[in-house]
C-alpha cells in the first residue's frame, strides 16, 4: 500500500468545501491553477535535475560518447550493451552488488524488527537505545566506511579480538586482501549502519497496530508468536513493503563504502556496479559505456522493486480477504 | 476498550515480567554494544598520539590523551572552510526541499486537478531511480548550467534528489489532517496559500521534523555528487575533506577521527532536537500511506 497508494484520496476535501458556494466561472478556473502553482517550483527542479538526466542517461549510452565535445558522440545503438553483455567485469560487478543486496537487506530488517518489538514498551530508557540504535544512521558513509577498513585493518582491532583475545582465528586475517573476505566487511558495514533506519519505520509501524486487535487474539487463546504472526505481522505489512523496496534499492546502489573501503581492489575483484562505472566515466572518459552500466543497473532496481511491490501487496491482500 | 480484557492481560504479564524484562534489556544492552563500541574506539583512538594507533594490544583508555588530533585537524587544511560549506548546504538545501515538498504534498492532499495521478506517479518513480545512475548527465548538466565546482550546484542537487521521498511522507501527513479545519478558514475567505502556511504546515511539525532529519542527514553526508562536482577544494563539504584527508594522510587514524567525530556533531544535533518527532511522523506519512 505505502509506496504506490494513490494521491487521489483527499479528493473528496475540496469538491465538499464548493457545494455551499456560488461558484462564479472565474472562480473555478482559479481554483483549477492553485494546484499546479503548488507544484510548479518543485516539478520544474525535479524534472530538470533528474527526469532530464535520466532520460540522458539512456541516451548517451546509445553513443560513444565524446566528453570533450558531446556533438561529435558517434550513434552506437546497442553496441554498449553487447559490450556490457561480454564484458566479464561487468558480470562480476553485477555479482558484487547483488551479493551485497541479497546479504544486506534481510539481516537488516529482521534484526531493525527484532529490535523495535523489544523497544515497542515505552520505559525511561528507550529514547537512549533509539538514538544509540540511530547514531550509525547518522553518521556519513564516509565515516563509517574509514572507521571500518581502520577496525579490519590487518593490525586492527577486529584481528586482535578473534586472534589475540578469543582464539577463535590461527592467525591475523587480510580481510581486505581477499575478495570474499572484503566483501564480508562491505556486508556487515551495511548491515551495522542500516539496522536502525529499519528499527525507527518499525517502531513506527508498530504504534500503529490496534492494541484491540492484540487483545482480541490474546482472548482468543493465541499464544505471543500466534499473535505475532495473525495480527502484528499483517498490520505492519506496509511498512515491510516500504523498507524492504527502499533496501533493495539502496544495496544495489552500494558505493561509498566499497570505493573507500576496498577502492574495488584487489585487482578490481569487489567492484560493485557503480564503482566500475565510477572509474569508466571519471578515469577512462568512457561515459557511454558508463552510463550503460547505469542504465542497466536501473532497470534492475526497477524491475525488483515492481516485483516487490507485487508479491508483498497481493500477500497482503489474501490476508486481507 | 474493555475493561476486562486489559486487567486479565495485565496480571498474566505481570507474572512473567522480571524474567522477561531482564532477556529484553540483555538482548538490547548486547545490540547497543555492538553499535556504539566502534564510535568509542573511534573516539579513544581521535584523542591517541600516532606513536600509540594500531599497537598490539590495542589501546582503548588513551594514555597518554592528548587533544592534539583536535587541534591539528581544527588548525590545518581549511577544516572550518569544509565545515562552514557543509553546513551552508546542508541548511539551504534543507529548508529548500522541506519547503518545496512540502508545497507540493499540499497539492496531492487537498487538491483534486487534472493529472495528478501521473505527476505523483512521476515522483514516486524518482524514489526508484538510483542517484549515482545520474552522476554523469548530472555532471554535464552542472557543467552546462555553469554550477560545477560550486555550493550552489550542490545544493541544487541535493535539493532535487530529496523531492521525492519527503513528499510522499508529508502527502501522507497532510492527508490525515481533518478537511473540516480547511474548509472553516476557506468559508473565512482564507486563500489557498494562507491554509497552507497558517493551518497545514504547523499541524505537520511531525511530519516536517523527519523530512528535515532526512534531508539534513543526507545532504551533510552526501558523498558521490561533491565528489564528482567539486574539484576545487575551497568549495568541498566535509565527507570529501575526510575522505580526501585520509587519503593524503593515510595512517593518521587519529586526526582522521577527530575530523570524523567533529563532523557527526551537527548531525547528532540536528537528530536530538527533532527525534522526538520522529516516530508520530513516520507513523502517518510513511506506514499508512
Amino acid at each position: 500500500m505505502a509506496l504506490t497508494s494513490t494521491a487521489g484520496r483527499a479528493t473528496e476535501t475540496s469538491s465538499v468545501a464548493r457545494p455551499g458556494r456560488v461558484s462564479s466561472p472565474r472562480r473555478r478556473r482559479r481554483f483549477t491553477l492553485t494546484p499546479y502553482l503548488f507544484l510548479l517550483p518543485g516539478v520544474v527542479i525535479f524534472v530538470v535535475a533528474i527526469i532530464w538526466p535520466a532520460v540522458s542517461a539512456f541516451q548517451m549510452s546509445l553513443y560513444h560518447w565524446n566528453v570533450f565535445n558531446a556533438q561529435l558522440s558517434q550513434w552506437s545503438g546497442i553496441d554498449n550493451y553487447l559490450t556490457a553483455f561480454k564484458d566479464p567485469h561487468f558480470w562480476q560487478s553485477l555479482a558484487n552488488s547483488a551479493i551485497y543486496m541479497v546479504a544486506t537487506v534481510i539481516p537488516q530488517m529482521v534484526i531493525g524488527l527484532f529490535i523495535a518489538l523489544l523497544l515497542k514498551k515505552k520505559s525511561p530508557v528507550q529514547p537512549l537505545f533509539r538514538v544509540l540504535f540511530y547514531l550509525p544512521v547518522v553518521t556519513s558513509w564516509v565515516v563509517v566506511s574509514l572507521l571500518f577498513k581502520f577496525l579490519f585493518d590487518d593490525s586492527g582491532l577486529i584481528n586482535f579480538t578473534l586472534h589475540d583475545f578469543l582464539h577463535l582465528m590461527n592467525s591475523d586475517v587480510s580481510w581486505l586482501a581477499d575478495r570474499w573476505s572484503a566483501l564480508v566487511v562491505i556486508c556487515l558495514l551495511g548491515i551495522w549502519k542500516g539496522i536502525g533506519w529499519s528499527m525507527m519505520i518499525y517502531l513506527a509501524a508498530l504504534q500503529g497496530v490496534p492494541e484491540s486487535l492484540e487483545e482480541a487474539a490474546e482472548m482468543d487463546g493465541a499464544n505471543r508468536w500466534q499473535r505475532f504472526r495473525a495480527v502484528t505481522i499483517p498490520a505492519i505489512n506496509p511498512a515491510t513493503v516500504f523498507i524492504s523496496v527502499m533496501l533493495v534499492i539502496g544495496g544495489l546502489n552500494v558505493f561509498t563504502s566499497v570505493q573507500l573501503i576496498t577502492g574495488g581492489g584487489p585487482v578490481g575483484q569487489t567492484d560493485v556496479v557503480l564503482t566500475y562505472m565510477y572509474t569508466q566515466a571519471f578515469n577512462f572518459s568512457d561515459f557511454g559505456y558508463a552510463s550503460t552500466l547505469a542504465v542497466i543497473l536501473a532497470v534492475f532496481v526497477f524491475i525488483l522493486a515492481m516485483l516487490q511491490l507485487r508479491i508483498l501487496r497481493t500477500r497482503d491482500g489474501e490476508e486481507l480477504a | 476498550m474493555t475493561a476486562l480484557a486489559p486487567r486479565a492481560s495485565r496480571r498474566r504479564r505481570s507474572a512473567g515480567w522480571p524474567a522477561a524484562t531482564t532477556l529484553r534489556y540483555a538482548a538490547l544492552i548486547v545490540g547497543a554494544i555492538v553499535m556504539v563500541t566502534p564510535f568509542l574506539y573511534m573516539l579513544s583512538t581521535s584523542f591517541q598520539s600516532q606513536a600509540y594507533v594500531l599497537t598490539i594490544p590495542p589501546q582503548f583508555i588513551p594514555n597518554p590523551a592528548t587533544t592534539g588530533n583536535y587541534t591539528a585537524a581544527i588548525g590545518t587544511e581549511n577544516f572550518l572552510l569544509y565545515f562552514v560549506n557543509s553546513l551552508i548546504v546542508a541548511v539551504i538545501s534543507t529548508a529548500g526541499s522541506v519547503l518545496l515538498s512540502s508545497m507540493m504534498a499540499y497539492s496531492f492532499a487537498r487538491f483534486a486537478f487534472r493529472g495528478k495521478e501521473a505527476i505523483f506517479r512521476l515522483l514516486l518513480a524518482g524514489l526508484t531511480i538510483p542517484a549515482v545512475m545520474l552522476l554523469i548527465p548530472q555532471f554535464i548538466l552542472a557543467r552546462n548550467l555553469h554550477l560545477l565546482d560550486s555550493l550552489g550546484g550542490l545544493i541544487f542537487f541535493y535539493i532535487a534528489g530529496s523531492l521525492s521521498l519527503n513528499t510522499f511522507l508529508m502527502r501522507g501527513f497532510f492527508a490525515s489532517i481533518p478537511g473540516e479545519l480547511d474548509q472553516a478558514m476557506q468559508v473565512d475567505g482564507a486563500n489557498s496559500w494562507t491554509r497552507y502556511w497558517r493551518l497545514a504546515i504547523p499541524l505537520a511539525k511531525p511530519a516536517i521534523a523527519v523530512a528535515t532529519i532526512f534531508t539534513f542527514l543526507n545532504s551533510w553526508d552526501e558523498y558521490p555528487i561533491a565528489l564528482t562536482m567539486i574539484n576545487n577544494s575551497d568549495n568541498a563539504t566535509l565527507p570529501l575533506a575526510i575522505a580526501n584527508f585520509q587519503g593524503q594522510h593515510a595512517t593518521q587514524w587519529g586526526l582522521v577521527f577527530a575530523a570524523s567525530l567533529i563532523a557527526v556533531i551537527p548531525v547528532l544535533i540536528v537528530f536530538l532536537v527533532f527525534q522526538r518527532y520522529f516516530v508520530q511522523g513516520l507513523t502517518s506519512g510513511a506506514v499508512k500511506g
